[in-house]
Parts: C-alpha cells; structure tokens; sequence
C-alpha cells in the first residue's frame, strides 16, 4: 500500500466544490437520517458525513487556504496513515451505493456521494480495493465485460433473440442511426430485453445496430473510483460508435452506465462526441410522444416503480419512465418517497460487485422493504439491471414474492401489433 | 487606556481585520482551487441550477421534513434569532455606527430584543444538547464544533449580561469574547455561515446542467 499516493491522488482531487463541502459541513449529522445502510442498522458508522472524514482531514491538512497557518498553533488534523485507509474500507465500498440521496436532506447541499467517489480514487491509488470490483475491472479489460461476456457469447444470445422474436438484428452495422449497449446483467440475466428492443424499434421503424466490439455498457472503473479503466472502457464505446458513425448511443436500463457515458465519459476522454448519447427511456418516451410507438392493453396489477439513483436523482430522467408507466399500467401506485428521493435499491456503486458487502446489502434492503411493505404492490418495475438483480436476490432473501421487471420488457409486452 | 477601550479600539480592529482578511483569504482560497470544464453535454442551465439549490435547501425536502424536524426548529430558532440581536439590538446599532458604517435604521425595542434572545439561546442549547446526546453526533463532533457552540453562546450570554449597560466590565467582558469569535471564525467550521453558497451553488449547478436539483 503506498500511502503518500493515496494522500496525494485524494489532495489532488480537491477541487473549488469539494473544499467548499469540507469547509460548509457543519457536522449536523442530518444526512445519517438519508442513508439506508445507517436506518437499516442503526450503526453511526454509516453516517454519511463519517464515511467522508478522511477527505476532510486530507483537506484541512493540506489544501484549506487556512492550514499553512493552522499547522503553525497545530490546529491541524493528523496526516492520514494506512490504519486509517484500512478502517475505511468498508465504509467507502461496502457501504455507500453512490445513491446520493444524503445530498437531498443536507442543508448545505453537500455531493456527499461525489466525495466518497474521490475518496475511492485515493484507495484506488493505495491499491485498496475489494477483490469483486478489482476481478470485474480485470475481466471487463480482457473480454470486454465484467461478467466474463465475450464477444461469441454475446453473438449466440443475440442470435436466440432473433430467433425467439424473428427479427433479425443487424450487428456492426455501419451508418445506423442508434447502437445500444447493454449492462453486463442485461446479457446474462434479462437477455430478452435484446428482442424487446428489436420488437420496439421495428415498430418505430428505428435503425439500430449492436456493436460486438463495444456491447458492454457497464464501467467498472467508475465504481472503484479508477479513471484509467473507466476511461479505457468509455473509450471502447466512443471508438466503435464513431467508427459504425451512428448518430446516437443509446445507454441502456443501467444506472451508472447512463452516468458513465453521458455525464463522465466526455470528461474522461477529454472530448465531446462525434454522436449523442440518449438513454434509453429518453428515446422510448419520445417514440411514444411522436407516436411512433403505439400500445394496447395494460397491465392491471398493481405496479409500482423503483427509481434507478444514477438515472433519476442524479441523472435526471425523472418523468420518462412515468409517462412510460402510464402506457402501459393501469394500476400504477407510486412508493414513498420516490423519484428523486427515491431509496436505494442497495447494490449501486459497485457494492453488488462485492462479496464483502452482501450481508450489509441484504440488510440495508430492509428501507426499500419498508417502502414497499406501505403500498404492497403485485409488481416492482424498474428501468436498471443492476438493481433488477439486487432487488431480486433482495426479495428473495426476505422471503417475499413479488416479481421485478424491466420497464423496456413491459412496453414491448403491450405493443399494438 | 482602559480595558474596555482596548477591546473596543486597537483589539477590536486587530479581530475585525483578521476576520476580513482571514474569511476573504479562505472564500479566495477556495475558489482558486477551480473547477474543471464539465465537457458533457448540458440537459438544463446550471446557473438556474446553482440559484435553485440556494433556496432548495433551506428546508429539508424529499420527505425528510418530519425525520430533520428537530435540527430544523432549533436551527432556524438559533440563526434567526442572533441575527435579529446582531443586527437590530440597539447597542449593536450604535456600536455598528461609531466603528463601521454611519448608517440609521430602528433598533428593536427592549421585550423583542428579550424575545429574539431567548430564541436564538433555546435553538443554540438545543443544537447543542443534540451534539452531546445523538449517537450519529457524538461519533461526528470534534473539538471545532464545541468550541464555536461555546464560543457563540458565551458572546450571547455576556451580550444579554451587558445589556444594561449598568457595569463597564460586563461591556467589556462582552466585547473580549466578540473579538475572540472574530478572530476565531475564518479558522473554524462558523465559516459555513459564508461557504454555504458555494458549497449549494457548485452542487446546484454540477445537477443543474442535468437537469435536477437533488
């Protein structure tokens, strides 16, 4: 473990908005009371503002305008050591999902969950990171997915779906108006969103493509807090786009995905686009609104949605999967609270990539539970595989029977054919 | 020279030019730091954002209302009223108008200087109660927040104490511990009261251009 570099990669990340958190923080402790690993379990630990100190001590020692000062009368806090990094741990990855939700209640609006990230980027330089996402960059680098998924493979289940749907799907086709990628847990687990989608977009009448260079929409790096693997992985997907000179990418039912590519990858590449980036409830609401998609019938179960953190409260498609849900469910019920106050579904941010957190994450599904236990719905929808997956291992574990689908699979289901 | 007019006169302009200098030299400081170019395509403006965040969180929402209800009576009991007594407090007024600008505005009369005080001691005991008694606080606390809890409910009391102007020592007793908060502000977790707007406009603008304000 190399501390001084943890020191200085976390020194380096404090920027004009993080020392202005560090600096307005007042210790009020509200954001504790936003955290589902804190109200599931009761411990103070999981205090959002805890899990930051170490980038606070960072900056009050080394980049507080006051501290050369300060360290004269000792007025500064200890220079962080490995015990310190190794306390952390857990606190940095195995229980904070990157939800954001502590933003919400904190009176000075404080990124707390963006603080975290660049602490992580610290632990990633000390080469602290938990085996699950260290193995998952590993694969996702050799075989272009942090599942394993290569290239044949993802060929033979796009070829069921043609099969199963009969629509065949063109795959690296050059000059195509869109290419969807998918999540790692959309090819392995939930497959038949790939024939959901080619029933939707023949409807629409989309030109669309898959790439089987750049399929995997998971970015592994933006979890861990590596730059240089998400990098590397956003990079993938900018090149194979560019090169097939599609217009849009469109970013599929996956939370950080959306974030990776839309908001981080043009910083991260250091450039804009040659194409945009749609995801992919932004481009069904609109095929829907330019009635190029068409539905009848609605499910009448009572149906509830779970919003995806990094696609709602921080990325800010809040009405499209509403509007959505207003096609094709007639007994829609909305939990509490929701949209952009949503909570988590308890495995974002990496922490379903890590063995170390699986009890933790059962456990801080007990907030969702609660939700969920208020408006008690036949049906959880949701618009990210990741969550998907979680919820339903979640559920499982509670002993609880309620499906959970994805939102893509359920329009095509009430398509007007 | 007598002690009062030594903390009211090279002390007190000694504390005051540390407490503009120091907060200016932080607030610079910090901005210095910069921000790097977001390159991403923008969904929504994020100056709209950034002005939407200032009044956003001045009240808990997202449903959290009710669970933040006691940090959000006691604060706002707190900060109203000190500044009410700050700035409306006839001796301040006179005080303010001798050392730092000649301007004329109407003091309070003596029961609603008497009533914002009780206020703004309630809400700071309150806050400060919780800090000594929450497990989430007790864990958070370090020797910064006790000392400005301390330090500002000591310039209150002898505030209140020196109301009468009867006895010179209470004045100057007083006027010893505002120049200490002064000189102590710029180094310490009060300077929220100024990098709270930065700390809500840069989330602000950063979701802003997302098109949200969590």
């Amino acid at each position: 473990m190399s501390i001084s570099t943890a020191i200085e990669t976390m020194v380096s990340n404090i920027d004009a908005s993080s020392a202005s958190y560090l600096d307005a923080c007042v210790h009020c402790g509200q954001c504790a009371e936003a955290c589902h690993f804190y109200e599931s379990t009761g411990d103070v630990r999981y205090a959002p503002v805890y899990k930051i100190d170490l980038m606070r001590r960072a900056y009050k020692r080394h980049k507080d305008p006051l501290a050369p000062l300060k360290k004269l009368f000792g007025l500064v806090p200890p220079e962080l050591t490995e015990d310190d990094l190794n306390e952390w741990t857990d606190l940095i990855y195995d229980s904070c999902t990157l939800c954001g939700r502590c933003t919400i209640v904190c009176p000075m609006g404080i990124d707390i969950a963006g603080l975290v990230r660049k602490t992580r980027e610290g632990f990633v330089a000390a080469g602290i990171v938990p085996e699950g996402l260290t193995g998952a960059a590993g694969r996702a680098l050799e075989t272009g997915s942090p599942l394993g998924i290569k290239p044949v493979t993802f060929r033979k289940i796009v070829a069921e779906q043609e099969e199963e749907t009969g629509i065949p799907i063109e795959l690296d086709k050059v000059g195509a108006d869109y290419m969807v990628i998918l999540s790692a847990m959309e090819i392995l687990n939930f497959y038949e969103v790939i024939g959901a989608l080619a029933r939707i977009f023949k409807k629409a009448g989309v030109s669309w493509t898959m790439s089987t260079t750049a399929y995997e929409a998971t970015n592994v790096g933006i979890q861990m807090g590596d730059k240089a693997i998400a990098k590397t992985l956003v990079s993938r997907v900018v090149e194979a786009a560019e090169e097939l000179g599609v217009k849009y990418v469109v970013s599929p039912e996956c939370g950080h995905a959306y974030s990776a590519l839309n908001w981080e990858g043009p910083n991260l590449v250091g450039r804009n686009y040659k194409f945009e980036v749609i995801h992919i409830l932004e481009l069904l609401d609109r095929l829907c609104a330019d009635g190029r998609i068409k539905t009848k019938g609605k499910d009448s179960r009572r149906l509830t949605f779970h919003d995806p953190c990094q696609i709602v409260r921080r990325g800010g498609i809040v009405q499209e999967p509403r509007n959505l849900m207003s096609k094709v469910s007639s007994n829609f019920v909305e939990m509490s609270p929701t949209g952009t106050a949503n909570i988590c579904c308890g495995g974002g941010g990496g922490v379903s990539s890590n063995p170390n957190a699986e009890g933790l994450r059962i456990r801080a599904f007990g907030s969702k539970k609660r939700q969920l236990d208020q408006v008690k719905p036949d049906a959880m929808v949701t618009a990210c595989g990741n969550c998907r997956n979680v919820l339903e291992e979640a559920i499982d574990e509670y002993g609880m029977e309620m499906p959970v689908l994805g939102l893509t699979e359920l329009l095509a289901e009430y398509l007007d054919d | 020279m007598t002690f009062l007019e030594v903390v009211e006169g090279p002390l007190w302009y000694l504390s005051a030019t540390i407490f503009v200098i120091g907060a200016a030299w932080k607030v610079l400081g910090i901005l210095r730091l910069g921000r790097k170019r977001d390159l991403s395509i923008p969904r929504a403006s994020a100056s709209i954002g950034a002005f939407k965040a200032q009044f956003l969180h001045f009240v808990p929402h997202g449903g959290f209302t009710f669970r933040t209800i006691y940090h959000l009576v006691a604060g706002y009991m707190f900060h109203i009223g000190l500044f009410v007594v700050m700035l409306f407090a006839a001796p301040h007024i006179s005080f303010i108008q001798g050392n730092i600008i000649n301007l004329e505005w109407t003091p309070l009369p003596y029961w609603g200087f008497i009533v914002a005080a009780q206020f703004a001691f309630a809400g700071l005991i309150l806050l400060w109660v919780r800090r000594i008694s929450d497990p989430v606080m007790i864990k958070i606390s370090d020797r910064d927040d006790h000392i400005g809890s301390w330090l500002t409910f000591l310039v209150m009391l002898t505030g209140c104490m020196a109301l009468q102007e009867s006895v010179e020592a209470l004045r100057a007793t007083h006027m010893l511990l505002v120049d200490l908060w002064l000189i102590y502000f710029p180094f310490s977790r009060l300077m929220h009261a100024v990098t709270f707007a930065f700390s809500r406009g840069y989330t602000g603008a950063f979701f802003g251009r997302r098109g949200i304000v969590p």
